[in-house]
């Protein structure tokens, strides 16, 4: 009898997610969400505050492509994944984007059939020591018991990182941030080690985080970015300009503040095509003209993110430092919009 | 005069199958297996339509490549340029090392947890009772977790020890370093099993040790024999407990001298303890949460087990001139091991699948290694899945058979 | 010679005890100090508790109740050694609820509700009036309209898939045979669920719309997220256990190894690994396209698991049955299953109730381990929450909060569990 506590359950919530069929685009524009997915927790990159609203630098992507897409930057499920699950989500189409600090890497690229779309956050794997362990380089940690984060590349990176420097280590292996910085402040490790963005956030919320420092080398390229599944360039291009427009924008310097002025008319041409006010950007990607505009108004445009959510003025505080626009010695490039 | 005849024999009609019970539960077998083959055939048409579709290739060849990986502990020699299988093999070890450990000290705490609440002092049965119901109530992995921010948090960094005279065990919050047994004329390894991913080495000298104790275990057990006879015989029982000593004593103390025994004690140089033994936090945190989980649930069985054998038992053997502890082991613990042994069994392998959870505190078992990192890294969900499953269903399936065996010959033999 | 006898005439007056032995003193001398052993015990105990329930109160009385942030609390305590209460004051509501919006809290408050009132019959069968057991039938369909919303057609078509199959059972018993009967029951219900009802609840739902606001399982988490897997997952696996459990003790060899085969896989593996083979694996083995989000899946497998348990406590409650009763049913011409719904089945699961809650709470137990899949259950709630800037370093109150809420649910279901067992127990008294 009570079987049917399924059945009904499978009726009224199972198929909600909808069928993964070719056209990303169109199921997501069907369903009125963007899945997205996301980290179960980090700190600046994404988490749920106490009313459940997710909050963070990777979530602002999310909200802009929804933005774009829908527009409502509040149409987004986040879905939160773990370093295990994340892959199989977004192969499976449970989830429309992955937004969690994912490595590109050409296994992921290639192998196991995804597409990165774009770098939202140039980061390296980077070391963070007590102060008191009078540690000026990785290369003194010889014997060192070293925290990292499974389930992700910084592992391969530190097994290749100390066999290439011929010294040893004992690796202790946790689940979560949290986990980790727990067991950091504690002393139970030495160094912790995970991305230099992570350290950073991870310091900046310390008792006393003048009593650690992060160590000069950086052993690896963490280019993390937004991706997709293979094969549906429609969807991939979508989000890949919706992160280039906010990209962009920083460049062109469209902000939150001056975009209803901007779209009124300019005389720069780019910022007209973005904004929709020239040209047909929208339509080739098979959206309004609005769409950018909407994905800058979302949560600003990439600087305003940054600067909102791990910026120097947040606890946080990230320099912008490779993650500056080109014309200010960084690697965010944005291709031309025409 | 009639003859009997066979009744007339009725030919066999299709309906039959449904309405003659003779045929209608072959019908319904075969009806059932059809069924059950044509799901598994739905089933790995789905997986291979579908892994088709990912572009995947079911195969099982990544496990032979370079894992990449780093274990902290390994019981067996590793490094990260060995294969998946082997790093899979060190995670299987780590499962087994902590589920043994956990077994033995969960069945010790039960025992003296389940006697203990029912002991007349009323403030130790309250605290028991305390004990059982707040870890029979509270999830397991929170108790790892919990154990484990325990051990973190509130021992000390080894850092603190530099420069202080230590001694031979040292607690800290990344472990627990106790003086480990090195032989300086030892006999060396044998290792078994060659080059392949399953390579394991035994030391020699454990085996002259083991032999050696063996050895004065079982003129101990003649001598004790001995004295047996002579009491059956003779009414005095000879004075044996020094030739007994002796007999277990002096092998044992032949092979450690001539190995050339010493203890290697823990020392802090660098960052870490060196030498000695370390046993991590990880593994501890692991071990204790489930030797406490499980052992509140042992001592429920033993509990249950002391009561259901009859009030009659304890007082005959009062009335034999028996003391409370020696009737608590001599007459009742034995009895009520036969009501004990077939919960305890379901016990045990509810520990060992509970091993799983070590993943919550970074111990590397099989569920870290094979079900983690390898899965994390070479993305073959199927593959390393399905292997990791079967192994833990071997595992249980041999601890079933074991305890099993033991129970059917411990069994009251009902006449 | 004087005959003198000292003859007592009148009784002695009773003495009151030694004062050694009554009261508190006698208590004491003889629960705590009877012996020098109990003693050391009782005094250590003592110690332990001493320091134990001392260093505890200290940590645990801090008034940081309304504190913001962890900075904060750390500011209010100045150095010492406190708790930081302020974010469960900040998250509680969160760890019981998860996602699920904030102004449609009273429907999960309404269907734990009613599940206790649907429950009663079951439970407290003698207290209750016997009419009840017509609403512990409806539950089932209520449950998920109430937690999930929707068109309420949806689980009127599930429904109506029972009634649909009852009476072409009805029909058919009496022309065909009960056996065919049964066949062609499930074959209409089937009919019916797979082909007919997707298109009558388009049909309705376009008409009348009747519903809820649908709230999607991901909005779930919290403690809620625990009890909707618990209960979803036991209720379901009940009458999969009996069909495993009836398979498993049948003559029918085929039918019989399935069965075994089934339920000592599942019982022996890990629980975790079947929750990866739910977040990984589940839709490689669907037909390509179809999509369950992932609590529905972490639900299926955890039905999986749940009924091969209830199938071994099942199969207890069977054995335990005297052999007289399956003759006596035999006996009074009962075909088999007549004879399982008439006399086995009620009393088996009456005497297996004790167990069937007992697996309820060791599964109830088990779902903090879709915290390690990435559900934000309590536990993996605890770690979101510890990504939070504000709260970023907090521990213990937050376990100690989730240990307690677990510890609430699991003693008094517990409780509830033993004096069934001593109600049950009528042979000993």
């Amino acid at each position: 009898m009570k079987k049917s506590v399924f059945l009904g359950a499978l009726t009224v919530a199972g198929l909600a997610a909808g069928v993964a069929a070719a056209g990303t685009l169109d199921d997501v524009k069907a369903r009125g969400k963007l899945n997205c997915g996301v980290t179960t927790g980090l700190v600046g990159f994404a988490a749920p505050d106490a009313n459940g609203h997710w909050e963070g630098f990777d979530v602002g992507v999310c909200r802009a492509v929804a933005a774009a897409v829908l527009g409502d930057k509040d149409a987004v499920e986040f879905v939160p994944t773990t370093g295990k699950t994340r892959f199989t989500a977004l192969a499976s189409g449970e989830i429309d984007m992955l937004a969690r600090n994912t490595t590109w890497t050409f296994s992921r690229d290639v192998d196991l059939k995804f597409d990165f779309i774009g770098v939202n956050y140039y980061d390296g794997q980077g070391f963070m020591a007590p102060k008191a362990l009078g540690v000026s380089s990785a290369k003194e940690l010889d014997g060192a018991t070293v925290c990292i984060q499974t389930g992700t590349t910084t592992e391969l990176n530190l097994a290749d990182f100390f066999r290439s420097n011929n010294i040893s280590y004992e690796p202790v292996p946790i689940e979560t941030n949290a986990e980790g910085q727990q067991q950091f402040l504690a002393g139970a490790c030495d160094v912790y080690t995970t991305d230099a963005s992570g350290l950073a956030a991870t310091r900046a919320t310390f008792e006393n985080p003048g009593d650690y420092v992060v160590l000069p080398e950086i052993i690896s390229k963490e280019p993390l970015g937004p991706l997709v599944r293979h094969g549906d360039n429609e969807w991939g291009d979508v989000v890949r300009w919706s992160l280039n427009a906010l990209v962009a924008a920083e460049e062109l310097g469209i902000t939150s503040a001056n975009i209803a002025e901007l779209s009124a008319g300019t005389n720069n041409p780019e910022i007209n095509r973005i904004l929709g006010t020239e040209g047909t950007l929208g339509e080739m990607l098979g959206l309004d003209v609005d769409w950018a505009k909407r994905a800058i108004m979302a949560g600003g445009n990439y600087g305003e993110l940054f600067e909102k959510n791990i910026g120097e003025s947040t606890p946080i505080g990230l320099a912008r430092g490779l993650n500056a626009q080109w014309t200010e010695g960084g690697l965010l490039y944005a291709p031309p919009f025409r | 005069m009639t003859t009997l005849t066979d009744p007339p024999k009725e030919s066999f009609r299709l309906s039959m199958l449904i309405y003659d019970t003779r045929y209608r539960s072959m019908t319904i077998q075969v009806v059932a297996l059809i069924g059950f083959m044509l799901l598994i055939g739905w089933l790995v048409n789905n997986t291979a339509q579908n892994l088709l579709d990912l572009g995947k290739e079911p195969s099982f060849s990544f496990l032979g490549e370079a894992a990449g990986y780093d274990i902290n502990q390994r019981l067996v020699d590793y490094d990260n340029q060995n294969s998946h299988l082997r790093a899979s093999f060190v995670g299987l070890l780590n499962t087994l090392l902590v589920a043994v450990m956990g077994c033995i000290t969960a069945t010790i705490l039960g025992v003296i947890i389940g006697v203990l609440r029912l002991s007349k002092n009323w403030l130790i049965s309250k605290l028991m009772t305390v004990y059982v119901e707040t870890f029979r109530n509270v999830p397991v992995l929170l108790w790892i977790v919990f154990t484990m921010a325990i051990l973190i948090e509130t021992l000390p960094v080894p850092r603190s020890f530099k420069g202080v005279d230590v001694g031979a065990v040292v607690v800290t919050n990344r472990g627990i370093y106790v003086p480990e047994p090195l032989f300086s004329r030892s006999l060396g390894d044998i290792h078994l099993f060659g080059a392949s991913s399953f390579r394991f080495d035994i030391s020699l000298d454990l085996i002259a040790f083991l032999i050696a104790l063996a050895l004065g275990l079982f003129v101990r057990h003649k001598i004790n024999q001995r004295a047996h006879r002579i009491q059956e015989e003779t009414g005095i029982r000879p004075t044996t407990w020094y030739l007994s000593l002796a007999a277990v004593a002096v092998p044992v103390l032949v092979v450690l001298v001539t190995l050339g025994f010493y203890l290697g004690y823990p020392e802090f140089k660098g960052f870490n303890f060196r030498g000695g033994t370390h046993m991590r936090n990880s593994l501890i945190a692991l071990w204790l949460a489930l030797s406490l989980y499980t052992a509140a649930f042992i001592a429920e069985n033993v509990r249950a087990g002391i009561l259901a054998i009859s009030k009659g038992q304890t007082e005959a053997a009062a009335a034999l001139g028996l003391r409370s502890n020696r009737i608590m082991s001599l007459v009742i613990l034995p009895q009520a091991l036969r009501v004990i042994i077939p919960p305890l069994i379901s016990q045990y392998l509810n520990l060992t699948k509970n091993s799983s959870l070590a993943i919550a505190v970074g111990y590397m078992d099989l569920t870290g290694t094979l079900m983690g990192i390898t899965l994390n890294q070479t993305g073959r969900e199927l593959e390393t899945l399905l292997l990791g499953m079967l192994i833990y269903l071997l595992i249980s399936l041999s601890i079933s058979l074991v305890m099993n065996w033991y129970n059917n010959r411990v069994k009251l033999v009902e006449r | 010679m004087s005959d003198v006898f000292f003859v007592r005439t009148e009784m002695l007056q009773q003495q009151a005890p030694p004062s050694t032995s009554v009261g508190i003193v006698g208590w004491m001398r003889e629960n705590l100090f009877s012996g020098w052993l109990n003693s050391i015990l009782t005094v250590v105990s003592a110690l332990f508790i001493f320091f134990v329930a001392g260093g505890f109160l200290s940590w645990a009385v801090s008034p940081t109740w309304g504190a913001t942030s962890l900075t904060e609390c750390r500011e209010i305590l100045a150095g010492h050694e406190g708790a930081c209460w302020g974010v469960i004051r900040d998250r509680w509501v969160q760890l019981l609820f998860g996602f699920y919006p904030s102004e449609l809290y009273w429907r999960p408050i309404l269907t734990f509700v009613l599940l206790a009132v649907a429950l009663a019959p079951v439970l407290f069968a003698e207290k209750v009036p016997a009419k009840l057991v017509y609403f512990t039938a409806a539950f089932p369909f209520l449950m998920p309209w109430l937690l999930w919303g929707g068109s309420i057609w949806g689980p009127l078509a599930a429904a109506a898939g029972f009634v649909i199959g009852y009476f072409v059972y009805g029909a058919v018993v009496k022309a065909a045979g009960s056996l065919a009967g049964l066949i062609v029951g499930v074959a209409a219900a089937l009919i019916w669920w797979l082909f007919l009802a997707p298109v009558v609840v388009d049909l309705l739902s376009g008409t009348v719309s009747i519903g809820l606001e649908a709230v999607e399982s991901r909005k779930f988490g919290g403690m809620m997220l625990s009890i909707t897997i618990g209960i979803v997952a036991i209720a379901c696996s009940l009458p999969i256990g009996i069909v495993l459990a009836l398979g498993r003790q049948s003559d029918l060899m085929i039918l019989k190894s399935l069965c075994v085969g089934f339920i000592e896989f599942i019982r022996g593996v890990p629980l975790i690994t079947l929750l990866f083979v739910a977040s990984t694996l589940l839709n490689i083995f669907m037909p390509p396209g179809t999509n369950f989000d992932i609590i529905m899946r972490v639900i299926i497998m955890a039905t999986l698991f749940a009924s091969a348990y209830m199938a071994e406590v099942i199969r207890g409650g069977l054995a335990a049955l005297p052999k007289g009763q399956y003759e006596g049913a035999d006996s009074l011409g009962l075909n088999y299953w007549q004879a399982q719904r008439l006399i086995i089945m009620p009393q088996a699961l009456k005497i297996s109730i004790p167990g069937i809650v007992s697996t309820f709470i060791g599964l109830f137990k088990d779902t903090t381990l879709v915290s390690v899949i990435g559900l934000l259950d309590p536990l993996g709630l605890s770690n979101a929450i510890r990504a939070d800037t504000d709260w970023n370093g907090v521990v213990w109150e937050l376990y100690g909060f989730i240990a307690l809420l677990f510890f609430i649910f699991c003693f008094s279901m517990s409780r509830y569990s033993m004096y069934l067992e001593r109600k049950l127990r009528t042979d000993h008294q």
